[in-house]
């Protein structure tokens, strides 16, 4: 007889049962990103909406294209293009309420053009006069951020005070694939699934972070499939179909609004041009994949459904293309000024009072200005006189 | 604030509780506070600092976060954005390390990136420093760090009246401030009640603990901070005995410094050494000493010493009291300032 067989021996207890938290199932995303143009869906969408994406995509590009020609002229220090995922960018802008905030990654300036900011402004940043340095209170638009993912938390948590205040805000963070590995990432998801935030995460997978694909990034399934580990939907979309991206967006920010918490949005979408202007892309991508993506462009997509619905005509395009033209010449103009900087604005805004120590820093560089300008006006004098 | 006169008697409290009462009159007087962190809800912390917030203002005003500092300095970061004022407790020095990205890359900058348009009213309370036993990870001094980061305040009590103050008016502050409570003094007692407003310290200034009563002659300032403080007052009794008559000056805020209330006691005194149990290479005390130097070299009549934690990882518990410094190195240190009588080439370490 062993121990345990003997009466009153130890028997263990079966543990309680077990019951998943929440039905996995619903949270899934499709196998497929989800497309409407091309497909008879997209005759339900608003010729309204469909000219506007139209408009802002050509718009977009021809933004992205006039930013790049100024890092040539060295009026730019880099520029992020978002060439190829303009789809992303405009929809993420266009599907927000006024008082919604969005929270803009490095790359992610034209979003943050499309919902209103100075495009001067919005390139602050790149141009290098200052780090962003706008409002974001003007128009909901939180400072474009470099450290990738890091700008999520923020989302999750405005979103979070917002609810708690009552107030009817939903923020809507945009991330690279690459940006995905982070921890930030990971916590900002868990964060807004636990609080039910209404915040809604938009993953702009466009194949690269910097030259690292997306196989060497995640094992995972999808991005959108990282969703169901965190307790919210994840949904996949073809980043390249504005409407689709417009709509899939729309649901997401509704569902928060309504109390129904975060949603993670993956968008498959291209980086057709470098990852900046000082990337060499020939390294790691092949010219065949990138005439594959080119085959699927944004604003080819939505032209052909406009004309397949007579939405659009030769005028119309043309005028929309002027339209776009007039914007590039503007910023053209608006960036070849020098911007006016004041060196002494360095110890404005470190604090909301200076210590004594940035005074005692501030009084010195105000001194070594002095002595600037005293030799430059002495410089001038004699060069007169010569 | 509901003062009664009961409470306006000063009674025996502790570092703890005083601490806790400021996060509770911050959040009774002010809305938009919020208390955030692991732990400080149900529980009121593992060290009982938050007890009763949740209770008397709810969970959505005193939260219990999931596990991750990154994401609960991340998620105060956008609370701030839209007008909140968090309070985040990091359980422990060490681990406050996570959300270090946050702090610096975001934290500290975001008034300055937005040219003054967005603030970040945020108190980041940590916990910090050794001799309570803690296992690795449970006692760093990591006021160095914060120290290297411009944007952020840095502020240490070594009371319980200025646990409170400092408390309150880091809350109201319209900057981040990293407010680093010395868990060694956690249960150190002082006859306190919150009611006195002139105890509501001002971030920025130091104060003199203890005077030199003969200016000249055998005499010179301790500078020391946090768990420090008391040890330099136990000091400054002890070399009365050999002759020295000490200043202990209590920096109470590492950032802003204040350079006057120091080098008016150095210039009294003539002599300074710094203690703190922070590493000394790479530590607050060569800052500090270097700002005395560049002012006060001529009032000097010794160099600038420093009584530091060796420059080790934070030694495992048994050992603590090795590395910790101690009234005893205090005095050594002072006996080493005898510079015009017995220090000898080569003596300086
Ligand atoms: C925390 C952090 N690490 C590294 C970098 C440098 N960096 C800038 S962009 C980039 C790649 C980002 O890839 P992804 O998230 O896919 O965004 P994409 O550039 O494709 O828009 C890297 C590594 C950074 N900005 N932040």
């Amino acid at each position: 007889m062993t121990v345990l067989e003997q009466p009153g021996a130890y028997r263990p207890t079966p543990p309680p049962a077990w019951r998943p938290r929440v039905d996995a199932a619903p949270l899934l995303p499709d196998a497929e990103p989800y497309r409407l143009l091309g497909t008879s869906a997209a005759d339900d969408v608003s010729p309204d909406l469909l000219t506007r994406l139209y408009a802002e995509l050509v718009r977009g590009r021809r933004y992205n294209t006039q930013a790049t020609a100024l890092t040539r002229q060295g009026r730019l220090a880099v520029y992020p293009s978002s060439t190829g995922q303009e789809a992303c960018q405009v929809a993420a802008a266009l599907v927000l309420e006024e008082q919604d905030w969005l929270f803009p990654s490095y790359r992610d300036t034209l979003a943050a053009v499309v919902r209103g900011l100075d495009p001067v402004q919005a390139l602050t940043l790149l141009r290098g006069d200052w780090h962003t340095g706008y409002d974001p209170h003007e128009h909901r638009v939180a400072p474009l951020c470099t450290p990738l993912a890091t700008q999520l938390p923020h989302a999750v948590g405005l979103a979070h005070a917002a609810r708690l205040k009552g107030d009817d805000v939903v923020a809507l963070a945009l991330v690279g694939d690459g940006g995905t590995s982070e921890g930030d990432f990971h916590e900002a998801l868990n964060f807004a699934a636990v609080w039910q935030a209404p915040v809604v995460f938009l993953v702009q997978n466009n194949g690269f972070a910097i030259s690292v694909p997306l196989a060497k990034q995640t094992a995972a399934p999808s991005l959108a499939h990282k969703a169901v580990g965190y307790g919210m939907p994840g949904r996949l979309v073809d980043g390249n179909d504005a409407a689709a991206v417009h709509q899939v967006l729309g649901e997401a920010v509704r569902r928060a609004r309504e109390g129904g918490g975060p949603t993670l949005v993956e968008a498959i979408t291209y980086r057709v041009d470098a990852h900046t202007n000082a990337d060499d892309a020939t390294r790691y991508r092949s010219d065949k994949e990138l005439e594959a993506w080119r085959g699927h462009d944004p604003i080819d997509l939505i032209t052909a459904e406009l004309r397949r619905r007579d939405l659009i005509d030769d005028d119309r395009v043309e005028a929309i293309r002027q339209d776009a033209e007039a914007m590039a010449a503007a910023l053209r103009e608006r960036m070849n000024e020098d911007p006016v900087l004041d060196p002494m604005d360095l110890f404005e805004h470190v604090y909301a009072e200076k210590t004594d120590q940035l005074r005692e820093q501030a009084a010195q560089l105000r001194a070594e200005l002095d002595a600037e300008g005293q030799e430059d006006r002495e410089n001038e004098a004699q060069e007169g006189t010569r | 604030m509901t003062a009664t006169a009961v409470e306006t008697a000063r009674k025996p409290a502790t570092m703890a509780q005083a601490l806790g009462r400021a996060m509770r009159d911050a959040m009774a007087a002010d809305p938009t506070v919020h208390v955030m962190g692991e732990d400080v809800g149900t529980l009121g912390g593992v060290f009982r600092i938050t007890d009763g917030l949740a209770k008397e203002f709810g969970d959505d005003r005193c939260t219990d976060t999931p596990l991750a500092e990154a994401g609960i300095l991340g998620t105060a970061v956008g609370m701030a954005m839209y007008g909140l004022r968090p309070v985040v407790e990091m359980q422990f020095d060490a681990f406050a390390y996570p959300a270090f990205e946050q702090l610096i890359s975001h934290v500290a900058r975001m008034r300055n990136r937005t040219r003054g348009a967005m603030p970040l009213p945020i108190t980041v309370r940590v916990p910090y420093g050794g001799g309570i036993g803690g296992v690795e990870h449970h006692s760093d001094s990591s006021e160095a760090y914060y120290m290297a980061t411009p944007g952020l305040h840095v502020v240490t009590p070594a009371t319980v009246a200025d646990a409170y103050g400092l408390l309150r008016a880091a809350i109201a502050s319209d900057d981040p401030v990293v407010f680093l409570e010395p868990k060694r003094l956690y249960w150190s007692k002082a006859d306190w009640s919150p009611d006195h407003p002139e105890e509501v310290a001002p971030i920025g200034r130091a104060v003199v603990r203890r005077r030199a009563s003969v200016p000249g002659g055998r005499a010179a300032t301790l500078v020391t901070y946090g768990p420090s403080v008391p040890v330099c007052l136990e000091a400054a009794e002890a070399a009365r005995a050999e002759g020295w008559d000490l200043e202990v000056v209590d920096l109470r805020s590492l950032v802003p410094f204040d350079d006057e209330t120091v080098c008016a006691s150095v210039r009294r005194t003539g002599r300074a050494v710094i203690v703190h149990e922070s590493t000394g290479f790479g530590g607050p005390g060569g800052e500090i000493a270097a700002r005395i130097t560049e002012r006060c070299f001529h009032h000097l009549e010794a160099p600038v010493l420093r009584v530091a934690g060796f420059d080790i990882p934070y030694p495992p518990p048994m050992l603590e009291r090795h590395h910790l410094p101690g009234v005893d190195r205090v005095l050594d240190a002072v006996a080493r300032l005898q510079w015009e009588s017995d220090w000898t080439e080569g003596s300086v370490g």
